[in-house]
């Protein structure tokens, strides 16, 4: 490995994808496109349409999960995919689009300094305007976890993140498949066992499809999922966890 | 207690124990899990056939009526059993979990093998 931790040779993208055959050549392109040379996998999460055979045929490697884990079992695969073969660095990119991998370079230059890196959005740009019960779960979980990290995180549930060698040791062993545990429970889990965290600003793009839906009910559904996750996050013993072989 | 309800107490918690033993026996049903079920067929049955041992029971522990007793313990035992299960159900699922990231480690590593394999065949 070079001693340079951030650097693109000795960093893998890891692109979760759950039924996104509609996204998933245009984001292989894409990365390709503006970050040449770099070594990438996309984790095909037991998907039911092309989503594995259309990475395929634009040569993506593609790790195929036999059912579907939900992201955060894809992305543990991924950390463990990346520890193998002896990659420093892992970047989460989603395969929906709403992640521009021009701006991995900006997440990878913070690795120098930092073991976890937020691509966080915003505030105010693009199209990410939460309102209501949504709003506060996100206030409440940003204000709690940037207590437990010691850094002023403000977007929390951001999927566009860069791990450095220590981090991505540690979630390849630890990452929870639990709701919110790819955002919320890793976060804490990382901040706990002493990593850095740090986020940099990043635009985030429109999905290309799919749109999340945001009634008040689920809103105040969310606000209280986020709610328990933290809890169980913040007080779960991570000793008797049982882990990967 | 009525000689037909005491016959048909009976009756249940054989019917009971036979299905537990049946099921051990064609190996539907593992030892670890069938534990439970064997001591509270076993205890119906013992209830069942002499019915003063409960009424005996309710009077030590201060419980006025016998059946509420019976009521508790027959709730607390299924609770803890059905905690039990779902702990088990959690361990399974991380399990299977490891198992299917092995997987499609082992799907990838055999992809990549066979395109270094020079064409030979």
């Amino acid at each position: 490995m070079t001693n340079d931790r951030s650097s693109l040779s000795s960093t893998l993208v890891v692109i979760p994808a759950f039924n996104e055959e509609a996204s998933i050549a245009e984001i292989i392109g894409e990365l390709r496109e503006k970050v040449p040379g770099i070594d990438f996998v996309v984790v095909d999460d037991g998907s039911s349409d092309s989503t594995r055979v259309t990475a395929a045929s634009v040569g993506a490697p593609v790790l195929a999960l036999p059912f579907n884990l939900g992201v955060g079992g894809a992305l543990r695969l991924g950390f463990r995919y990346a520890l193998h073969h002896g990659y420093s660095n892992v970047v989460q990119l989603d395969a929906d689009g709403q992640h521009d991998p021009s701006q991995i370079p900006l997440l990878l230059d913070r690795l120098t300094d930092a073991d976890l890196v937020i691509g966080a959005r915003f505030a105010g740009e693009g199209d990410y305007e939460a309102r209501g019960p949504r709003r506060w779960a996100m206030k409440v979980l940003a204000t709690v976890i940037s207590r437990v990290a010691g850094e002023k995180l403000t977007d929390t549930t951001s999927g566009f993140k860069a791990a450095g060698p220590r981090v991505v040791a540690l979630f390849a062993r630890e990452f929870p498949a639990e709701y919110l545990g790819d955002t919320v429970e890793a976060l804490v889990i990382a901040a706990r066992a002493g990593h850095k965290i740090v986020q940099v600003p990043v635009n985030m793009r429109v999905r290309t499809h799919g749109v999340p839906s945001q009634t008040p009910w689920k809103a105040a559904v969310f606000l209280g999922r986020v709610s328990l996750a933290l809890v169980f996050a913040l007080t779960r013993d991570r000793n008797v966890e049982v882990t990967a072989a | 207690m009525s000689i037909v309800v005491q016959l048909l107490s009976i009756v249940v918690a054989l019917v009971l124990l036979s299905i537990v033993v049946v099921s051990l026996r064609r190996q539907r049903l593992r030892e670890r899990h069938a534990v439970w079920w064997l001591l509270a067929g076993v205890v119906a049955l013992i209830l069942a056939v002499f019915p003063p041992l409960l009424e005996w029971a309710a009077d030590l522990t201060g419980i006025a009526t016998p059946s509420n007793l019976l009521f508790f313990v027959g709730i607390a035992t299924v609770t803890l059993v059905s905690l039990q299960q779902s702990s088990e159900l959690t361990q399974l699922e991380s399990k299977t979990r490891v198992l299917a990231e092995e997987v499609a480690l082992l799907r990838r590593d055999l992809e990549d093998l066979r395109g270094a394999a020079p064409e030979s065949e």
